[in-house]
């Protein structure tokens, strides 16, 4: 742990030539953080209602609070789970805490979501709905226990996927299913009530409550909602922590 | 961990797991379980070091004996099997330079990278800048993309940044052929301030006069043991010995075998020709230096009364490196009547490395050929030192 704070440096470093370099050479360059999420949105928006209309009201800002949590979530583990490969040359030739690499996709991935997070700031001031001071302050804290979910998660699959390459793979699919598993799209209230033990083991659900509680409804999320969240991320990230120390040693071997 | 010692090793063991046909999909490993078969291959079998502290080591030995294994496994990028390595204090390794460069920053954010995967926070960094950017001379480029750099720039800048980092113990793997012979000698001697300030340093190389200059010990390693080890001075020429002796090849030295180019009217026909050096041994590589005797037998088809004997040494690539003959060292011919034979000793075997090919030439004293044998014997030469050129000149240094 100490050691991985002396290399925070090469965390930062990492983080800023990933976010440096993937709008390299387009046009707009850096805009696309912010034009990309507000096209989902306008895709999304006329589908549910033009297509497909649902009676939630303002479906779009129901859906573009959760969507841009869920798109770090996604992005983090699919980007994630191959960082490991696509770093093969640091890990075969240098020593530095393999941990580095994927704390610094998911934190790249996290430092994207905050940057989306000043266009739903902008959205949720245009639909009118206003903002709950007390709500807000629980902002950050949902924040970081997702991002512990997603890093916990990332370290499981990155470490994974260097023995077993095929999870790159399969994991396209996992998180689409992960998705419609989850109240991205619709509201945790159509979820028929036999399945609702069910929904309830996955760990994603209670963050997108919190997030749609404080942006959407305006309210403070309930504190078991806050608990369950805290807790689940907790062990996503020790267990992931804990698989990636143990197979990190034969890195360098098996690349 | 005592004081003095600043790297210690005991009892190591690493295997490799060679797989005769690695399925790492999932179809593969679930329906061809048999054939993830592998065959683990010991890369070092109990290696036991200890380096003290602001010790330089070098660590020799033939490609696959295990010691680019040994250090990386000293700089953690693998683990040992069995047994245990302790290193006290920050370690640093020049396995690999220009680590994460991106060719679309500039130098000077490159050197951040860089350095940064050495563990240095953004303050060490910026206290180093200056002498990072001095060394390698690329002032006037530095904040220009690494893209417009040439090859030998990119290295410099690279190593640059690996050498300046201040580690307390420095693991070096056959880098130092770095830029122009300037910026070598340059890089050498950085080298030497940084091991007299004390850092402990342990270099892999197959420059064995390299090692010779910079290391207080060499350790020799063969088939993952340590098979010797003392001062280079000792144990460089046992290494050297050894490949020689490793080099032989049995289609090279040798007694005159099937049918060469060989011409004259065969009035008298060699028979066999052997080499032998200092230690009565036929056929070994030579050490440049040695003593070495020629022995010819030849048998006689019909007298002849004036017989000069020869020898030419070619070098394998054509050049012709030495000839002579017992007329043009003034022994008067020979009257040969019977089956004999006939040697020449030459007492130093000044020929640099390389391999030789020995013509021998029985004619008369009109220079009329009898029997003159083209590549009738090849040897090959090895050294210690790395002259260079076609010979050794027998010479002294003097300065004032």
């Amino acid at each position: 742990m100490k050691e991985l704070y002396n290399y925070r440096q090469m965390i930062f470093s990492l983080v800023k030539k990933d976010l440096r370099g993937r709008y390299k050479g387009s046009v707009l360059g850096f805009l696309w953080t912010f034009i990309n999420p507000l096209l989902q949105l306008v895709v999304y928006t006329i589908v549910f209602s033009v297509i497909l209309p649902t009676n939630i009201e303002k479906y779009y800002l129901h859906l573009f609070v959760a969507l841009i949590p869920w798109i770090f979530f996604s992005s983090s583990i699919t980007v994630g789970s191959s960082s490991i490969i696509a770093q093969k040359d640091l890990v075969k030739k240098i020593y530095f805490p393999r941990e580095v690499i994927p704390i610094s996709y998911v934190t790249s991935c996290f430092v994207n979501m905050l940057l989306c997070f000043i266009v739903i700031f902008a959205v949720v001031a245009f639909s009118g709905i206003g903002f709950n001071p007390a709500a807000l302050l629980c902002l950050p804290l949902i924040m970081i226990v997702e991002y512990m979910l997603a890093l916990g998660v990332t370290l499981l699959t990155s470490a994974i996927t260097v023995y077993f390459r095929d999870l790159e793979h399969i994991l396209g699919i996992v998180t689409m299913a992960w998705m419609y598993m989850t109240p991205v799209m619709y509201s945790v209230d159509i979820v028929p009530e036999k399945y609702r033990g069910l929904f309830s083991l996955n760990p994603m659900m209670p963050v997108i409550q919190a997030y749609r509680d404080i942006l959407y409804y305006a309210r403070v999320p309930k504190l078991f909602t806050l608990t369950e969240a805290f807790v689940l991320g907790i062990f996503f990230l020790v267990l992931g922590w804990i698989v990636f120390s143990k197979l990190k040693k034969r890195f360098a071997e098996e690349l | 961990m005592p004081q003095e010692d600043a790297i210690i090793i005991k009892n190591v063991e690493k295997k490799f797991r060679v797989f005769y046909d690695k399925g790492q999909s999932f179809k593969e490993k679930l329906i061809f379980t048999s054939r993830n078969r592998y065959e683990e291959r010991s890369v070092l079998n109990g290696v036991s070091l200890n380096i003290k502290r602001g010790e330089a080591i070098g660590l020799i030995g033939h490609n696959g004996c295990g010691k680019s294994t040994l250090l990386k496994l000293m700089t953690r990028i693998l683990y040992p099997d069995r047994g245990t390595i302790s290193i006290a204090g920050r370690v640093s390794s020049l396995l690999e330079l220009g680590a994460g460069f991106h060719p679309d920053m500039s130098g000077r954010e490159n050197i951040y990278t860089n350095a940064s995967i050495f563990g240095l926070t953004k303050k060490e960094i910026d206290r180093r800048l200056d002498d990072i950017i001095r060394f390698s001379e690329l002032a006037e480029f530095i904040d220009n993309p690494v893209r417009t750099y040439s090859s030998g720039m990119y290295m410099r800048l690279a190593f640059s940044v690996a050498i300046n980092v201040d580690a307390d113990v420095l693991l070096i793997d056959e880098i130092l052929a770095v830029g122009d012979a300037n910026f070598q000698a340059k890089c050498f001697n950085r080298l030497k301030e940084i091991k007299a300030s004390g850092t402990t340093i342990v270099i892999v190389s197959h420059s064995l006069s390299q090692i010779e200059q910079m290391c207080d010990r060499t350790i020799w390693l063969n088939d993952g043991k340590i098979c010797a080890e003392g001062s280079p001075r000792d144990i460089h020429p046992l290494y050297m010995e050894f490949m020689g002796r490793n080099m032989k090849n049995p289609d090279v030295a040798g007694t005159a075998a099937g049918s060469m180019t060989r011409w004259g009217n065969q009035d008298i026909k060699i028979s066999s020709v052997k080499l032998t050096d200092d230690n009565g041994s036929e056929g070994e590589p030579v050490r440049t230096g040695s003593s070495v005797t020629f022995s010819i037998d030849y048998e006689v088809i019909n007298p002849v009364a004036d017989v000069v004997f020869g020898i030419a040494i070619y070098r394998a690539d054509g050049v012709h490196c030495y000839g002579t003959n017992t007329k043009i060292d003034r022994l008067s011919a020979f009257d040969i009547k019977e089956n004999g034979s006939f040697s020449i000793t030459i007492e130093k075997m000044n020929l640099l490395p390389a391999e030789y090919i020995l013509d021998v030439s029985i004619e008369n004293s009109e220079s009329i050929p009898i029997d003159y044998y083209k590549d009738v014997l090849r040897f090959v030469t090895y050294s210690s030192y790395e002259e260079q050129g076609c010979c050794r000149l027998d010479h002294r240094w003097i300065t004032e």
